[in-house]
């Protein structure tokens, strides 16, 4: 809970928040690296009707066992706040930190692409690829495969540019995020 | 309740199976009742338990009757409740019990003996995910896979489940970790890094909740169970807090018992079979002081209706309750006990006066005046509220505890039974346990062996935990179950009467057995009352004969639970005396 009594706003009902719309946030969970901690967080999600845009998950400190999970949801400010405190309700999970709100966060998704073609169409997709500062890790005669990193929409947007040269298959990570400055979390 | 880092004391260790670190765990924990039912995969721990006398174990007729009858312990004790049960089914039929006490918030340790290591995910025989299917349900859950790590996940168990906010706990033990030899350690020490619930109020909050309170004129307090898991300082620092102010107490009907009933200012219950006064109070508040609950849909009826005019202010431990439901002006994260304790300082501290609340005094005094809970009497037939009425005269002299099953038989006892203190009420609140009520009076007799242990029943739900009348017979349990017999699944033909035009579709029980002749086929005794003017006498009887009781008291047979507010209505839209059919509109309809 981050308001203080000055801010209260005078009744309750002053607060409503049947018409607030839906926000995209990223959400910083560290979790113990115990068996089934994945589960609990997915579980909680699909229990209490919450949404998963992406997710990706790794252990970040192999000695104290805790593992980071960054999770993209979509939900009115109201349903976010329950989020947060449902996540932190669960017994291995150590914290919980908006990406989006605290203004400080940097966000980066990793994708492979698989492009498939030949002639004037190959041509145009290196093309892009250099623009996009994408890097070649597998070529044959007639397809790459595009490793690109970046913000979620500079994929997307690559993606659709692929698409009538060719695109095959896509795999992509997920959103990663950290906060800008020296501090952690 | 303190989950500090202690120092690293001289850590006890000692060689012994896991069967056995089990048993040491336990002890070391205090545990001297337990509830359960052996099976291939716990058998190990069954033959430690052998030669544990200091454990009394209660062996149950079905697992599920191990799980309430551990919630009945733990609810009427303030320590967790321990079940034992083996895998697969065992496993399985503990479920309804574990999210049970998920839903009410109370402190449950669950063993479940697991299939061998090697065995585990190649569908062996008894063989279930128990973590799996346990994880939404419990606060927490284990598998535990090395013997060396079983004691210390014990330790962490109990933690886990009797603080913060309570809830159950499951460790699931392979059996070939139960043969295997490993260490033991002691519980000094035992803490998670990543558990901390917050129990300290912060002073701020405080200040600013004493500064609304000063400005109140219509406040009420609306209390719930979480007074009760705070521990009996909690009830103690609420009726302090509340002699001091003045101001008037509704409870949930997990909340029963944490102020007094006798006591003036003693609103009654809240919520859709509450008091017309506890509602109203409710409604027209300016201040609500919430304590230890949640906001239920039982509670609040239709949410943009509900108490549009009070500023609220919500106690609660779990930072997730807080604006779940309705939107509060202050919340207090801390244990409940905490919070009253440093509200009733700062009262006292600041020499508030206690205000003036004459005019809302007087207006309750005006809703009181309705008597909301009086029913039209009978001298042929027994009323069901008249029978609580004489169950409760006779037995309130007595250390008494009341369990129920679900219905209409519960929201009368919690409308027409009175509590003076708290852990004397057992009863599912949030889940709805039909056969809650006779296993959890096995486990508050098995810790309360002097008391009067009663089971409010109805004759459907007590049909669905009979088999443990068994249980009490053979554990010299003396629990009476007091069934309140009108032939029907009574709160589920009420509904069908206000929302489906009186088409009673499968709520009427053909063929029931003669409960009096049961109580005798499984050694208990068989009392039968159709007679109002029997009914002291025999309640006495029941009452004098030092062994479990079945009591078949036929009642009216249609009478309908009243007050009501119906579903989608508000606070002050309470159906009082006759159920007219046209109570509900389409949206309400739709809700449960």
């Amino acid at each position: 809970m981050t308001d203080t009594p000055e801010n209260i706003p005078a009744s309750a009902y002053d607060m409503s928040h049947a018409d607030e719309a839906d926000e995209r946030r990223t959400l910083a969970v560290i979790v113990d690296n115990e068996p089934g901690v994945l589960g609990r967080v997915v579980g909680l999600f699909s229990a209490r009707g919450y949404n998963i845009e992406s997710l990706t998950v790794a252990e970040i400190d192999r000695r104290k066992h805790r593992s980071r999970i960054t999770i993209v949801t979509k939900g009115t400010p109201h349903m976010l706040e329950q989020i947060e405190a449902q996540l932190l309700r669960l017994v291995p999970v150590a914290s919980v930190t908006d990406m989006t709100k605290s203004k400080r966060g940097v966000e980066r998704e990793l994708a492979l692409i698989k492009v498939a073609g030949t002639g004037e169409k190959r041509v145009e997709a290196l093309r892009i690829c250099e623009i996009f500062r994408a890097s070649v890790i597998d070529t044959t005669s007639e397809s790459f495969i595009f490793e690109l990193t970046g913000m979620s929409d500079k994929i997307d947007q690559f993606c659709a540019l692929m698409k009538p040269l060719g695109l095959v298959e896509v795999s992509r990570t997920g959103v990663l995020s950290i906060k800008r400055g020296a501090q952690a979390g | 309740m303190d989950t500090q880092t202690q120092p690293e004391a001289e850590i006890e260790t000692r060689q012994m199976t896991g069967a056995q670190i089990v048993i040491t765990a336990l002890k070391e924990q205090g545990v001297d009742v337990m509830f359960g039912y052996p099976g291939g995969a716990v058998l190990p721990i069954y033959d430690a338990l052998y030669s544990a006398p200091e454990i009394e174990h209660i062996l149950v007729r079905h697992e599920q009757g191990a799980g309430h009858a551990a919630e009945g312990y733990a609810r009427s004790t303030g320590k967790a409740g321990v079940a034992l049960v083996t895998s697969g089914p065992g496993a399985t039929n503990m479920v309804t019990p574990i999210t049970d006490a998920m839903m009410d918030s109370i402190p449950l340790v669950v063993i479940t003996g697991q299939v061998p290591s090697h065995l585990i995910g190649t569908d062996a025989f008894q063989e279930c995910d128990t973590v799996g299917i346990t994880r939404c349900c419990a606060k927490h859950n284990y598998l535990v896979t090395d013997v060396d790590d079983l004691a210390h996940t014990i330790h962490e168990a109990f933690l886990i489940a009797t603080t913060g906010r309570p809830g159950p706990v499951v460790i699931d033990i392979p059996k070939d970790v139960q043969f295997a030899t490993g260490t033991y350690v002691g519980k000094q020490g035992i803490h998670k890094p990543t558990y901390v619930p917050q129990t300290e109020p912060a002073p701020a909050r405080i200040e600013a909740a004493i500064a609304m309170m000063k400005q109140a004129r219509r406040p009420v307090f609306y209390i719930g169970g979480g007074v009760i898991n705070s521990g009996p300082g909690a009830s103690k620092a609420l009726r302090a807090l509340q002699a001091a102010t003045g101001f008037p107490v509704t409870s949930t009907l997990m909340g029963l018992g944490a102020f007094p009933a006798s006591h003036k200012d003693w609103l009654g219950m809240l919520g859709m079979h509450g008091s017309y006064e506890a509602n109203n109070a409710m409604h027209d508040c300016d201040l609500m002081i919430c304590v230890g609950a949640r906001f239920d849909d039982r509670v609040t009826g239709r949410i943009d209706a509900f108490s549009p005019g009070s500023k609220k202010i919500h106690i609660d431990i779990d930072p997730s309750s807080i604006n779940k439901v309705i939107r509060v002006d202050l919340p207090i994260i801390a244990d409940c006990g905490k919070a009253l304790e440093a509200l009733l300082a700062a009262w006292t501290s600041n020499k508030t006066k206690a205000l003036n609340l004459k005019d809302w005094q007087a207006q309750i005094a005006v809703w009181r005046a309705v008597n909301s809970f009086a029913y039209a009497a009978s001298e042929t037939e027994i009323k069901p509220q008249y029978a609580i009425e004489r169950l409760y005269e006779l037995t309130k002299h007595r250390e008494t505890y009341i369990s129920t099953e679900v219905g209409q038989h519960q929201m009368w006892a919690a409308q027409h039974y009175h509590f003076e203190e708290p852990n004397h009420w057992m009863t599912s609140g949030g889940l709805g346990t039909m056969g809650y009520g006779l296993p959890a009076a096995v486990g508050i007799q098995a810790a309360h062996r002097e008391a009067l242990v009663i089971d409010i029943a109805g004759e459907a739900s007590v049909q669905m935990v009979m088999q443990e009348m068994s249980t009490a017979v053979q554990h010299e349990l003396p629990i009476k179950v007091f069934i309140l017999n009108n032939l029907w699944m009574g709160m589920v033909r009420q509904w069908q009467e206000l929302l489906h035009g009186e088409r009673y579709s499968h709520t009427y029980s053909e063929s029931l057995p003669d409960f009096v002749k049961l109580a005798e086929a499984y050694g208990g005794k068989g009392i039968y009352c159709d007679d109002p003017t029997q009914l002291d006498a025999k309640i006495e009887e029941m009452i004098a004969y030092d062994g479990p009781v079945i009591f078949d008291c036929r009642v009216t047979k249609a009478e309908n639970c009243l007050p009501m507010i119906p579903s989608g209505a508000a606070h002050n839209e309470m159906i009082l005396s006759e159920i007219t059919g046209d109570e509900i509109d389409d949206a309400g309809r739709k809700l449960v």
